[in-house]
């Protein structure tokens, strides 16, 4: 996938990453990374969270924010979001409102680890690591060794209440 | 660069479900007298998320879109009513100031009909100020909509306190074991009160300092039923030796009925900060000052526009606090989704009001 996001891009020049908290944050650490080993130039990676641009912002939980941080401006940059798992694509509406707060961005794209389909809003990934074909009340739940210990997707049957 | 997910292994999501745990269930922000060490550390937390809000190209998120808030003041205020208008307003919300005089309180309507008024047409959430101690109270236990006190009378300013903290955590990097000193007219201050709950709460060492017939009574008797865990001391050159933080308060002149004070020159004398006194302080102390200052009086200008003075920094981290306890008490308060009703605890206010809901209002 990293191969593929900078030969879309014409090489590294402009070249931003973004993951979006918490599961697409770690992600895009590792395709920096995995980028360095092929350009030395490397590409800055940042992270956003998008807590406050959601739409179902008070369905219940008091949710935490956590920290946004975008390495470089990103007016004119190709900026690409990353995320553990593209569902119904509010998420990702969110955070491109967000990214356009911080500046106008040549262009952003979007990486995902897992494509679980049921979008609810015209948006599509342009790097997919796998399409994962679930029913809709299924939990496609991505852990990263970053944060959970170790690196697996696991696909659970959802309990009724939600 | 990323601290959340730099922490050991599993670490994280106790983080995520913990830090604004404690705020799922309150209903009003009145004072900090109910609050939890926890729940003022995720106010601090969220505020310093808001603060990056702040520094964006656009300061304006879009968290409370569709949201109405209203700012009840029946008291003067410049910096306290402005500060949640910004603070509301980068939140996307809509705000609507209402002051006493112009309204119908001067026909004589009263303040639960007012705050009636205020929800029929439209209000989520009322920040209010009142010139009598416990209005806010009486209007929270009236109303279904949550309060957020912005000080009123002689007895609590929370938001004050919160962004106090906030701007001493700034400057030391934590507040437990830090030794501050509240100058002035304490008996009247409502700032030094709500500060001595969130201060001691949060394990800093509190200290009350001026003329006996500036302070509360209660903390004068030798009982010790006073309800703060702070000390007393009326002479200031004793009292300032070594602190960490100065904090002079004005002196109230609209609140000092009969003369508690034999001179204004005389209290400037014995109680103001000036360099000199600073001097005695720690060499790192910090200045605050909630404002309006009288310079002259309390404090030296010299003093108030110093280095060690953080009076401006508390007044930009009022905007970044008062955007986080807008933010957690909407979120803590609004359990439906956009349009529903809110949870069953709720009562309706009146009949006939209760209808106008959430759903009308935004199509």
């Amino acid at each position: 996938m990293s191969h593929e996001i900078v030969e879309q891009n014409g090489g590294v020049q402009s070249l931003v990453l973004v993951g979006l908290c918490t599961r697409g944050v770690p992600l895009a650490q590792r395709i920096q990374r995995a980028i360095t080993t092929f350009e030395p130039a490397g590409v800055p990676c940042g992270q956003l969270d998008i807590t406050l641009y959601r739409d179902d912002l008070f369905d219940g939980r008091v949710l935490e924010l956590h920290e946004t941080e975008l390495p470089t401006d990103i007016s004119g940059a190709s900026v690409v979001l990353v995320d553990d798992v593209l569902f119904t694509g509010r998420t990702i509406r969110a955070a491109l409102d967000a990214v356009m707060d911080y500046g106008r961005p040549k262009s952003i794209e979007l990486a995902v680890l897992v494509d679980r389909g049921h979008r609810e809003l015209p948006i599509r990934a342009n790097f997919v690591g796998k399409n994962v074909p679930t029913a809709r009340d299924e939990n496609v739940e991505v852990r990263v060794s970053e944060i959970d210990g170790c690196d697996e997707v696991v696909i659970t049957r959802r309990s009724e209440e939600s | 660069m990323i601290e959340a997910v730099e922490r050991p292994n599993g670490k994280l999501a106790e983080i995520e479900t913990g830090l604004t745990a404690p705020w799922v269930g309150r209903k009003h922000v009145l004072d900090l007298d109910d609050f939890s060490q926890e729940e003022i550390h995720a106010v601090l937390e969220t505020a310093d998320r808001m603060k990056e809000v702040l520094a964006r190209p656009i300061r304006r998120v879009p968290a409370l879109r569709g949201r109405s808030i209203v700012n009840l003041f029946y008291e003067a205020s410049t910096r306290t009513r402005v500060s949640f208008e910004v603070a509301a307003k980068n939140l996307g919300a809509d705000v609507v100031n209402v002051s006493a005089s112009g309204s119908s309180v001067e026909k004589g309507e009263t303040l639960l009909d007012t705050v009636r008024t205020l929800r029929a047409l439209g209000a989520d959430l009322l920040v209010m100020r009142h010139n009598h101690s416990g209005a806010p109270y009486t209007v929270a236990s009236h109303a279904d909509i949550p309060v957020v006190n912005a000080g009123d009378g002689t007895h609590a300013h929370p938001t004050q306190a919160l962004l106090d903290a906030y701007t001493i955590r700034e400057r030391f990097g934590k507040i437990e074991g830090l030794r501050v000193l509240i100058i002035g007219d304490i008996a009247h201050s409502r700032v030094a009160r709500s500060n001595a709950w969130g201060l001691r709460a949060l394990g800093a060492e509190v200290t009350f300092c001026g003329p006996p017939t500036l302070l509360p009574p209660t903390t004068l008797s030798s009982e010790g039923d006073s309800p703060w865990d702070v000390g007393v001391d009326m002479d200031l050159d004793h009292a300032i030796e070594g602190v960490d933080v100065v904090m002079p308060l004005r002196v109230q002149l609209e609140r000092q009925e009969g003369s508690r004070l034999a001179s204004l020159r005389g209290y400037a004398r014995d109680y103001a900060i000036t360099r000199a006194r600073l001097a005695r302080a720690a060499p790192h102390a910090i200045v605050m000052h909630p404002g309006p200052m009288n310079e002259g009086v309390e404090i030296d200008a010299d003093v108030a526009h110093g280095l060690q003075s953080v009076v401006q920094d508390q007044v930009s981290n009022g905007v970044a606090i008062r955007m986080a306890v807008l933010y957690l008490l909407m979120a803590a308060t609004h359990g439906g989704a956009r349009g529903r009703a809110s949870g069953p605890s709720v009562a309706p206010l009146a009949n006939g009001i209760e209808h106008v809901s959430a759903a009308q209002r935004r199509s």
